[in-house]
């Protein structure tokens, strides 16, 4: 599975224009170490809604990336939430190395 | 890729800084003028604040803190206000479910996300294409129809979707305009063209009907639709009549300039259409289409062959008080229909 999938990312250049793909990176860069903070912190507070919440911002903009991993532990969160089950056991960490590597290569990618 | 579209002001809301940069630089791509609001809250305060100077479409992110998708779709459903502007809601696709619940409260459109650009671009057209067609119809109201009918629009508002209705359809055209048009210069064609329309539509607008279609020297006008009117039949022979009437002013006039008189053929046929918008997400009209609307047509042409200026079917005939003389003409069978049907010449 690629870290970020080309013909999604491509994709994305041409609709955003490529003037502001770098903008557009740059806010996830920024926005992303929150949500995950901000799920750990629901987490330990066991605030199921604002974990979902994290969860769902997180899968929607790995998907506009074409980060398929990263969309796809986020989305296993977002679901466990939504049935009320905050028993995630290392998913959180698994998810938050999963974010590293994307985090690298769109370093790698903003021109 | 620029759009051909006229450019539209949007609103784009969404809690997800990502979403809304993505939203917004891709719509200016395409030459629109966009804003962004990051919650619900926000959102309403912007529209209402823009009241005078409105937005043309809302795109609206479902899952928001502080006031989330639902709530902002029903504040502006229930603002007359607001509720006019249409509203697509975005939305992952796993949230089917809630987006089924939006366009059941009335949201005109959703996309998923992430957005793929080709449908953003088609969907919020064709969202820009219908709200303009529906400012403009509702000007037209204004300008031409009775306060009422105006009224009544504006409090029931306007179905998008096509549905039967009981209407008179009604054709008129310019007989030989062709020849006409070869005997003058093209400015006093168009000229005469004009005039002339303005005289058919305020014969129509004057008896609650609406003309939908002009296609050369020819218009089509509907009755009972998009307003129900019980009286559609008496209407639409009444309107015909004021037809006759006001082109005969306007040929005295036109003889009194030594220039040329028009004589028109109207056919009018009642029944049950399908009224509605129809056409592609670029082109679209209110109009209505099935038998009756073919058989109107077919009944204007007949006016040439029987040399009367007004023809109606059984149907328009059975709807007419007593003061409207006929004659009746007898069964006629037109072409590509199975059945001769009867036709009446209106004579005032």
């Amino acid at each position: 599975m690629p870290v970020i999938d080309r013909a999604t990312f491509e994709e994305l250049k041409q609709m955003s224009g490529a003037d502001f793909i770098n903008e557009l990176i740059d806010a996830f860069l920024e926005d992303a170490p929150t949500m995950i903070n901000q799920m750990q912190i629901a987490l330990e507070a066991k605030d199921v809604e604002s974990f979902r919440r994290n969860a769902h911002s997180l899968k929607s903009n790995a998907n506009t990336f074409g980060a398929p991993e990263l969309a796809a532990l986020a989305k296993e969160l977002e679901f466990m939430a939504r049935e009320n089950n905050l028993d995630i056991g290392d998913r959180l960490d698994i998810l938050n190395q999963a974010f590293g590597k994307v985090a690298a290569e769109l370093k790698e990618l903003r021109a | 890729m620029k759009s051909k579209q006229e450019p539209g002001r949007l609103l784009v809301v969404d809690d997800n800084k990502v979403n809304r940069i993505l939203l917004a630089r891709s719509l200016e791509q395409y030459g629109h003028n966009v804003e962004t609001a990051e919650n619900g809250k926000q959102a309403l305060e912007k529209l209402r604040a823009n009241s005078e100077d409105s937005f043309d479409l809302v795109l609206l992110d479902i899952e928001m803190p502080e006031m989330n998708g639902y709530q902002v779709l029903e504040s502006c459903l229930r603002d007359p206000e607001l509720r006019d502007i249409p509203i697509i809601m975005t939305s992952s696709l796993d949230e089917i479910n809630s987006v089924v619940k939006c366009v059941e409260l009335g949201a005109e459109d959703y996309l998923n996300k992430p957005v793929n650009p080709i449908l953003l671009r088609a969907r919020v057209n064709a969202s820009l294409e219908k709200k303009r067609l529906r400012d403009e119809q509702r000007k037209l109201f204004r300008t031409f129809a009775t306060k009422e009918i105006a009224d009544e629009l504006l409090k029931t508002g306007f179905s998008l979707g096509g549905k039967y209705v009981h209407a008179s359809v009604m054709f008129s055209d310019i007989r030989s305009f062709t020849s006409i048009g070869e005997k003058q210069d093209p400015a006093t064609t168009i000229e005469l063209l004009n005039s002339y329309f303005a005289l058919m539509i305020e014969a129509v607008a004057g008896n609650q009907g609406t003309v939908n279609q002009f296609e050369g020297d020819g218009l089509m006008a509907i009755f009972g639709a998009p307003i129900q009117d019980d009286n559609h039949r008496e209407h639409a022979v009444r309107s015909a009549l004021e037809m006759i009437e006001l082109l005969k002013g306007f040929n005295l006039e036109q003889a009194a300039q030594n220039k040329v008189q028009i004589k028109v053929g109207i056919g009018i046929a009642s029944g049950r259409v399908i009224a509605g918008f129809t056409g592609t997400q670029n082109r679209a009209t209110y109009t209505c289409v099935g038998d009756t609307v073919n058989l109107a047509a077919r009944i204007e042409d007949h006016t040439k062959v029987v040399d009367q200026p007004i023809l109606i079917d059984q149907y328009t005939f059975e709807g007419l008080p007593k003061d409207i003389k006929v004659e009746p003409l007898g069964l006629i069978l037109f072409k590509g229909k199975q059945q001769p049907v009867n036709v009446f010449a209106v004579k005032g």
